[in-house]
């Protein structure tokens, strides 16, 4: 018997994993100043906006942020995340919670930079929708955690590679999303902006996005928390924050470390969550500026009076 | 030069259509296409409506009026035949070109509204405006200007979803009236409205038509729609356009059995007018005959009474047969004459229905031009012959 056959099967061997692993590597022969500029350059904005938010007292920015949420969303968001953010605080995971929502914010905009565009182009064209679809299932049901050995080849261990992983995890719902909530656009709709002589970019741009936009702010949601469980992954190949708690706990067996970086991830998921969700599902057709008026309106007018 | 001329317009649907073109030019039936992947939609249509016109297109759901419409302002290419403009051929048009004709030219009202739910009302009214470049003050002066139009006031600042129906509809006729282009495109759009509603907003469009002269192409599955409105109608079966004519050629002139059958139902007396029925004067009187000369006439005609002519055929009034008899000695019948009543003349134009009225009070019933020119009587007996065809008619359907 010959001795590359698999054992025990008369199927041959198919190592898909090491042909991958093949072109992986020449690829990144190819490219590798390229992946080492691109770190510097996610390393460095990731840093900055950490940087910025510990800049504050902890307890200023969370204030900021109960604030935040009272205004897009309701008081009793305010208040939760208040008791939250004090309670992330209070368990000193402050630091690391900011270095993983640096991570987040981050990746989420590189993934919707990416993934919106996306979504749009497969909305407009059967065969680019074609294409991604399979693309976008193999991106969301590969496990995350296979995603982390290519990035730390091209970016060693760090933050740019946990970043870049993350953005891959969690792109499929911003591309996904916003196709689906533009070709769920009422045909004649779209039609009725053709028959006035509309060019497809002012279709676009006054018609179809904002008729897909409660659809993409969807996609919005589950990117930030895609991304937020990624981040926390993130933390196996050194990145910093709430991730690299939960490992340490993992490997001097800290029970209380554990619950304390855990407990935080969730402060922060919930915190992402509702505060993103309420915007995908305002009314359409009333600017955020202008709801954010008229709620303050009878306020200041009665301050006046 | 005709508004619109639609010159052998074909939709094949499936990747081979311009082969089904081929194959139906050369006599293949729709179901041979069917088999081989292809739906024909609209087959061979042709037609030209001149400016000013409502020109109906009359259909069942899947006869092809909905894509036909289409073709007209290059929505849905034609797999085969173009469509000019005043002229212009828009089927060759470049993108740029067809998008500036729509701007300029053609605009269109939706059978679901297709209004812009996330845009006000008057936003709405003022989208055609916009894409043609006008200044914000200007298109809404403009686009409120239409709105009130169309009966809408008070509701610039509203969301669609909070109008109803005919509300929204009545944005969307406003929205392409404001584009100021001189052909609108109407796709079913009153079907979606209750029947009271409807009749209301065709009114309307006739109204509106008459003020604005705007030339209009009018998709509807309603007969009695289309010949309420329509100057003339285009009947389409299966992709084909069957017959187009005037409502009242249509119905007295049917040109298969399956129009003759779709318009059996339709109450003729509101479609036919004084001039189909009316007859030509069995004889004239003219009012510088004399007496005996008429009296002789009434005889033979066997007729209790005439109407009286000038020279030129303008109706001066009727004699009776009683007092020409008992006047023969008179120079001529002149001093005989009476007055026919407004009630008992009429325009050729006028309703069959709105004759029966008159009918009851007089035996004959004069139809008169606009200069007051005698041009035919309805004498009761062929009112009621008429109404009795119909129910014959209507008994053997």
């Amino acid at each position: 018997m010959p001795e590359d056959m698999a054992t025990g099967t008369v199927v041959p061997p198919v190592p898909i994993g090491s042909w991958l692993e093949t072109g992986f590597e020449s690829f990144k022969d190819t490219f590798d100043a390229v992946f080492d500029a691109l770190r510097d350059v996610i390393t460095s904005a990731i840093d900055g906006l950490a940087g910025v938010l510990q800049a504050p007292d902890p307890l200023v920015l969370a204030l900021g942020f109960a604030l935040l949420a009272w205004l897009v969303r309701n008081w009793k968001l305010g208040l939760g995340t208040l008791v939250g953010m004090v309670l992330i605080i209070g368990m000193d995971m402050w630091e690391p919670a900011m270095d993983t929502l640096a991570i987040v914010v981050v990746a989420t905009v590189i993934a919707l930079v990416v993934g919106i565009p996306l979504g749009i182009w497969a909305a407009r064209s059967s065969t680019v929708s074609r294409i991604l679809k399979p693309v976008m299932d193999f991106l969301q049901t590969m496990p995350g955690f296979v995603w982390l050995v290519p990035v730390v080849k091209l970016f060693s261990i760090g933050v740019a590679g946990a970043m870049v992983a993350t953005v891959i995890f969690a792109l499929a719902p911003a591309v996904r999303l916003t196709e689906l909530g533009i070709r769920q656009v009422d045909r004649e709709v779209v039609e009725a902006g053709h028959a006035f002589g509309a060019t497809p970019r002012q279709i676009l741009k006054d018609v179809q996005l904002p008729l897909a936009l409660p659809s993409v702010m969807a996609g919005v949601n589950q990117v930030i928390m895609l991304s937020l469980s990624m981040a926390v992954i993130g933390g196996l190949v050194g990145a910093p924050g709430l991730g690299s708690e939960v490992i340490k706990s993992l490997s001097t067996l800290d029970l209380a470390l554990g619950f304390d970086g855990g407990i935080s991830v969730v402060i922060l998921a919930i915190f992402l969550d509702r505060l993103t969700g309420s915007i995908g599902t305002r009314r359409p057709g009333r600017g955020r500026i202008r709801e954010l008026r008229e709620r303050f309106t009878p306020a200041a007018s009665r301050t006046a009076a | 030069m005709p508004a619109i001329e639609a010159h052998h317009l074909y939709k094949v649907f499936g990747r081979k259509g311009r082969e089904g073109v081929k194959r139906l030019e050369a006599g293949a039936d729709t179901a041979e296409l069917k088999r081989a992947g292809l739906t024909p939609a609209v087959i061979d249509a042709s037609f030209t409506v001149e400016e000013g016109e409502i020109f109906v297109v009359m259909g069942l759901s899947g006869s092809g009026k909905s894509t036909l419409i289409r073709m007209i302002n290059g929505l849905h290419p034609p797999t085969s035949g173009h469509v000019e403009l005043h002229g212009e051929n828009i089927t060759a048009a470049s993108g740029k070109d067809l998008r500036r004709l729509r701007r300029e030219r053609i605009s269109m009202v939706f059978q679901h509204f297709a209004l812009f739910p996330h845009r006000s009302v008057i936003d709405n009214a003022a989208y055609g405006l916009e894409t043609q470049g006008v200044a914000k003050e200007e298109r809404r002066r403009r686009a409120h200007e239409a709105l009130e139009m169309c009966g809408l006031t008070g509701w610039d600042e509203h969301l669609p979803s909070e109008l109803s129906g005919g509300m929204q509809q009545r944005v969307g006729l406003a929205r392409a009236l404001a584009a100021d282009t001189d052909i609108l495109l109407m796709d079913e759009a009153f079907s979606a409205l209750d029947p009271l509603i409807r009749r209301d907003m065709q009114d309307q469009l006739i109204e509106l038509q008459q003020k604005l002269g705007k030339t209009i192409l009018f998709i509807t599955h309603d007969l009695n729609e289309a010949m309420r409105i329509g100057d003339r109608i285009a009947m389409m079966r299966n992709g084909r356009i069957v017959q187009v004519g005037t409502a009242e050629e249509i119905l007295t002139d049917p040109a298969n059995d399956y129009v003759a059958q779709f318009v059996a139902d339709v109450d003729r007396t509101r479609v036919l007018t004084a001039s189909s029925v009316m007859e030509p004067p069995a004889a004239l009187l003219k009012s510088d005959q004399g007496p005996r000369a008429a009296h002789k006439l009434m005889r033979e005609h066997q007729l209790p009474a005439m109407f009286v002519t000038g020279r030129d055929r303008t109706l001066k009034g009727y004699v009776t047969e009683d007092e020409v008899g008992r006047n023969l000695e008179q120079k001529d019948i002149t001093s005989l004459l009476r007055p026919v009543a407004d009630f008992a003349r009429v325009g050729p134009d006028t309703l069959i229905a709105d004759l029966f009225g008159p009918a009851a009070e007089t035996p004959a019933i004069a139809v008169v031009d606009d200069a007051g020119r005698l041009l035919g009587v309805v004498p009761r007996v062929t009112l009621l012959a008429a109404l009795g065809d119909e129910t014959k008619e209507a008994l053997s359907a």
